[in-house]
């Protein structure tokens, strides 16, 4: 329970960060999802994403709205400050929190039905602002804490845990999120972590939104026979299109690339992102003929996976509304404070 | 047989102009009320507006006010119809003796007949075709040229007017001359048609030094730039948005920085639901930030407002009041959220309301919400309406105290929380019911996490009954704390009539918000009739110990409010001790604003008919 202090026992040769952290600076409080959830592994791989960016645990901002993908945030960084909001609202709270400090790191947990059906207009209104902020959408087609209703991801003709079968068109927030026009857009699977890790490093030092799909099975609700989003159907049915490496800034490229097997993508703070090529005919940095050939796999029932777009040329938020460099939250009063002589001048207006 | 002329009335009369909205008439209602207020006349400005961009029947009404009076005066003296679709009914409105002046180029003399009312007809389309080229700037000139009518009528000064006229076309100086020209048309009809000036005429006094003409909006939006606020996030909605507006061109002046960022931000958000998270977002993150909305607004923040009020993170929201239930009448006044506000959203939740009467109230109770806000770690609504937000008050001239400090509440920074061992955010190290608070960025050591489901007083989440009531509990407290934090009431005690009584009244009007005005005018009229009353107009909620006094020691509290359901009495039946017999209600709620006639009638039935069961009496 989340009430539980987890016991911290740090192993005198456990690997540090540059900042001199362990992994286990980067763990939250324990789980009170099921065994075996989806979720879990995600919450693993923010905890190696954050540990491996070095990033200070106070500069996080966790944020969520209702559900298991959303209790999530207590799982990691207990060092971070974290708002579990309202159902399908957490966009508009990050938005806010954002706005008034642009200094910190914001991730956002979120679920396919706090996302697509709740939060539906709160997800788009954050990406059309490209608020600078990772949201991370722990997909799995179902509404677990009432006991296995279907969400408005579930794929036609996937069949309930008490048979009924779905068939309504899944509402799919990749081809959403490239539509209107996120400046990174990536999907993923929580059984992956050597994918999903880089994906998280790279979304973190991204500047805008930076949305990773990661199709995270239910194994109480819809982890059996007949379901599009088991482990056993997910693994079957996962493609990836493109490998992302993740290189920090002034990092060295460590890996050897054969020549035109990787494209590089330097993000604004000079990290880059090593596009590695798994299908050919994929081109993560056109929109659309990303957006083609997701479709295109689609209805063969196949997820391509990876970082499905990044164009780091967008102007963020804080860009786009020309506040300072440094946090509003920051200024001081003497600054924010007209006086009483500039008072003075504006009551001329009203006499 | 001409009607009997009026006894001279100086500066004390009410003229009201009937136009099509969205044919530009603002600015010469605006023109008319300021050329009063430099005459050093106190004025009241007024505007019956539809909901509705173009085409509809829209007024504007000017009461002269010697006495100084802030409320509308409740009856016509002088009508100007330019709306032929509305002339019938505005005939009908303007008081016995009273005047019409209309527009005859187009004569309606059948339909235009009242023997007690002076009918005027000024041909100003035809004045302004023979004058001005191209239609729009005709219809614009229109509008001019009464101006011009009144000004002979009511003995305006020329030259007061071409003031005005150059302080407003400072820029475009040729727009001073043609609007002179068209003054000068109807000022020299007028003169040479009738008798002027009326006996209801301005004659200059000494009166409006040191006060501004300004909307509650306004003075709002100038407020949260003066109190700090970093953040405005909000949803267009009438009549709040003028507030936002405000707030946007007032710190688009004051707060650019010499490298032309901004040191705020705005947000137009896709719903209410939206901004009222991104201002809870916000100040949770540390900056003041704020929206403003009306009551449809209320209605969907309300998860929000309970997630601010449990997970205790500050947020000030203004509520310019209109007419409900549900949509209602947009562009009509009422006090509807009272109840709404104080108790918005499921479960014991519960709000600090601040209650501003005028648009100084509205500049100052900014700086106040957030101080509160702060200091309680709770949603603060200020519950403004649509008569004070949007209508042309005369006020005191605004004044900022230059030793003025936010007011953060117990915020721990790094170096506090360095010298503490362990941060629990919800504890009540004071005894006060407010616990500490820290921000975001700041120390891992003050991380907490802020969650709407049961928490612990350490921060935990909880499903433990006892730990899950100490929260409650502690929550109680504080709201005890902020019934001593909020602005108090107003209380006045007149001195009672000789002869009457044992030395203190019996009789009290309560009341709240935009209520002021026409109470107090009211009050003097009672007085005027033999009947001394007291005073209390409530500013803040919880409700200080203060009302709770006040009304047990009147044996009737008349408690005159702006809607149908007695909400605030409601809320002091609800929120103190004093027994229902003791109130009585004044409810007023066709949308217009409250006049000070309608609260004289209600009193002086009751005070009347004393035999009448109480039950009776109220509601």
């Amino acid at each position: 329970m989340t009430f539980m202090a987890k016991p911290k026992v740090a192993h005198p040769e456990l690997p540090r960060n540059a900042l001199g952290l362990t992994r286990r600076d980067y763990e939250g409080s324990n789980s009170t999802l099921c065994a075996g959830c989806g979720h879990d592994s995600i919450t693993a791989s923010i905890v190696e994403a954050c540990w491996a960016n070095a990033l200070q645990p106070q500069n996080l901002v966790k944020l969520s709205g209702i559900g298991c993908s959303s209790k999530t945030t207590a799982y990691f960084v207990s060092g971070a400050h974290g708002f579990n909001s309202v159902h399908g609202r957490m966009p508009s709270v990050a938005t806010g929190a954002n706005a008034a400090n642009r200094k910190l790191h914001y991730i956002g947990v979120s679920g396919d039905g706090d996302t697509l059906s709740i939060g539906l207009g709160q997800f788009i209104h954050a990406i059309r602002r490209n608020l600078n902020m990772v949201y991370i959408i722990e997909n799995n087609g179902v509404y677990g804490l009432t006991k296995g209703q279907f969400s408005a991801s579930a794929d036609v003709g996937t069949k309930a845990k008490k048979g009924e079968v779905n068939s309504q068109p899944p509402i799919d927030p990749v081809q959403l999120a490239l539509t209107l026009g996120a400046s990174f857009v990536a999907r993923s699977f929580s059984g992956d972590k050597a994918q999903l890790v880089p994906l998280i490093q790279a979304a973190m030092h991204h500047q805008g939104f930076a949305l990773i799909d990661v199709l995270s099975p239910c194994v109480t609700f819809n982890d059996h026979e007949g379901s599009t989003r088991s482990y056993a159907y997910s693994r079957e049915h996962y493609h990836e299109a493109v490998h992302t490496d993740f290189v920090a800034p002034a990092g060295q490229i460590s890996v050897s690339y054969a020549a035109g097997e990787a494209l590089p993508v330097t993000l604004h703070d000079g990290s880059c992102v090593m596009l590695r090529k798994v299908d050919a005919s994929f081109d993560a940095t056109n929109r659309g003929t990303a957006l083609a050939r997701i479709r295109e796999r689609l209805r063969d029932n196949e997820y391509l996976t990876g970082l499905l777009h990044v164009s780091d040329s967008q102007a963020e938020f804080h860009d786009l509304n020309r506040t300072p460099d440094e946090a509003l939250n920051q200024i001081p009063y003497a600054q924010l404070n007209p006086g009483s002589a500039a008072l003075a001048k504006v009551l001329a207006r009203f006499r | 047989m001409p009607p009997k002329a009026a006894p001279e009335r100086v500066n004390d009369f009410v003229i009201k102009i009937g136009t099509v909205n969205g044919t530009g008439s603002a600015s010469a209602n605006g023109l008319l009320m300021k050329a009063v207020f430099r005459s050093g006349v106190p004025v009241v400005g007024k505007n019956y507006f539809p909901s509705n961009i173009q085409g509809a029947p829209t007024w504007y009404e000017i009461r002269v006010t010697r006495a100084g009076y802030r409320a509308r005066a409740g009856q016509v003296d002088i009508m100007v119809a330019l709306n032929p679709e509305s002339y019938a009914r505005d005939l009908q409105e303007v008081v016995s003796g009273g005047y019409f002046v209309y527009d005859c180029t187009w004569p309606r003399p059948a339909l235009l007949r009242r023997d007690d009312v002076t009918v005027l007809g000024v041909p100003l389309a035809r004045l302004c075709n023979e004058n001005f080229q191209g239609v729009r700037t005709r219809i614009l000139m229109k509008n001019i040229c009464y101006a011009g009518v009144l000004a002979a009528l009511c003995d305006l000064d020329l030259d007061v007017i071409r003031g005005l006229l150059a302080e407003t076309y400072a820029k475009k100086p040729q727009l001073v001359e043609s609007n002179m020209k068209a003054i000068q048309l109807g000022y020299d009809y007028a003169r040479k048609a009738f008798d002027c000036p009326l006996p209801l005429r301005v004659a200059k006094l000494d009166a409006t030094k040191g006060h501004i003409i300004i909307d509650g909006n306004t003075a709002a939006g100038l407020g949260c730039v003066y109190a700090g606020a970093t953040v405005g996030a909000w949803y267009p909605i009438t009549p709040s948005t003028s507030l936002m507006d405000a707030y946007k061109s007032f710190a688009e002046r004051l707060r650019a920085t010499p490298d032309g960022r901004k040191n705020y931000v705005m947000i137009q958000a896709e719903d209410e639901l939206a901004s009222i998270g991104m201002v809870i977002g916000a100040n949770w993150n540390g900056a003041r930030a704020f929206t403003a909305t009306s009551g449809p607004g209320i209605s969907l923040m309300q998860e929000f407002l309970g997630l601010g009020y449990y997970t205790e993170t500050p947020a000030v929201v203004f509520d310019v009041q209109r007419v409900g239930p549900s949509t209602g009448m947009p562009t009509r006044t009422q006090q509807s959220d009272l109840r709404s506000a104080a108790y918005a959203s499921h479960g014991d939740t519960r709000h600090v309301c601040l209650y501003p009467a005028n648009p100084e109230e509205c500049f100052y109770f900014a700086a106040t919400a957030f101080d509160l806000a702060d200091r309680l770690q709770t949603p603060v609504l200020v519950l403004s309406d649509l008569d004070i937000g949007m209508n042309d008050w005369m006020c005191p001239d605004l004044k900022w105290d230059e030793n003025y400090q936010p007011d953060r509440g117990k915020l721990l920074d790094a170096e506090q929380l360095s010298k503490i061992d362990k941060f629990w955010r919800y504890y009540d190290h004071d005894d006060d019911g407010i616990p500490q608070r820290t921000l975001p960025g700041v120390s891992a050591k003050g991380a907490w996490f802020a969650r709407g489901s049961g928490h612990t007083q350490y921060g935990a989440y909880t499903e433990d009954s006892r730990d899950y009531q100490i929260v409650l509990d502690r929550l109680r407290k504080k709201w005890i704390t902020a019934s001593r934090l909020v602005p108090k009431a107003i209380i006045e005690n007149s001195a009672p009539i000789e002869g009457e009584g044992n030395g203190t009244n019996e009789l009290a009007i309560v009341t709240v918000g935009s209520g002021d005005a026409p109470v107090r005018e009211a009050i003097d009229r009672l007085r005027a009739q033999g009947v001394a009353v007291d005073y209390m107009r409530v500013r803040g909620f919880p409700f200080g110990e203060e009302v709770e006094t006040f009304l047990n020691a009147h044996k009737t509290s008349f408690i005159v409010e702006q809607n149908r359901d007695a909400q605030l009495r409601a809320l002091l039946l609800l929120e103190t001790g004093v027994e229902k017999g003791r109130m009585r209600s004044i409810l007023h709620y066709n949308g217009m604003p409250l006049a000070a006639a309608y609260v004289v009638d209600g009193v002086m039935a009751a005070v009347q008919d004393r035999a009448r069961p109480a039950a009776q009496l109220v509601r």
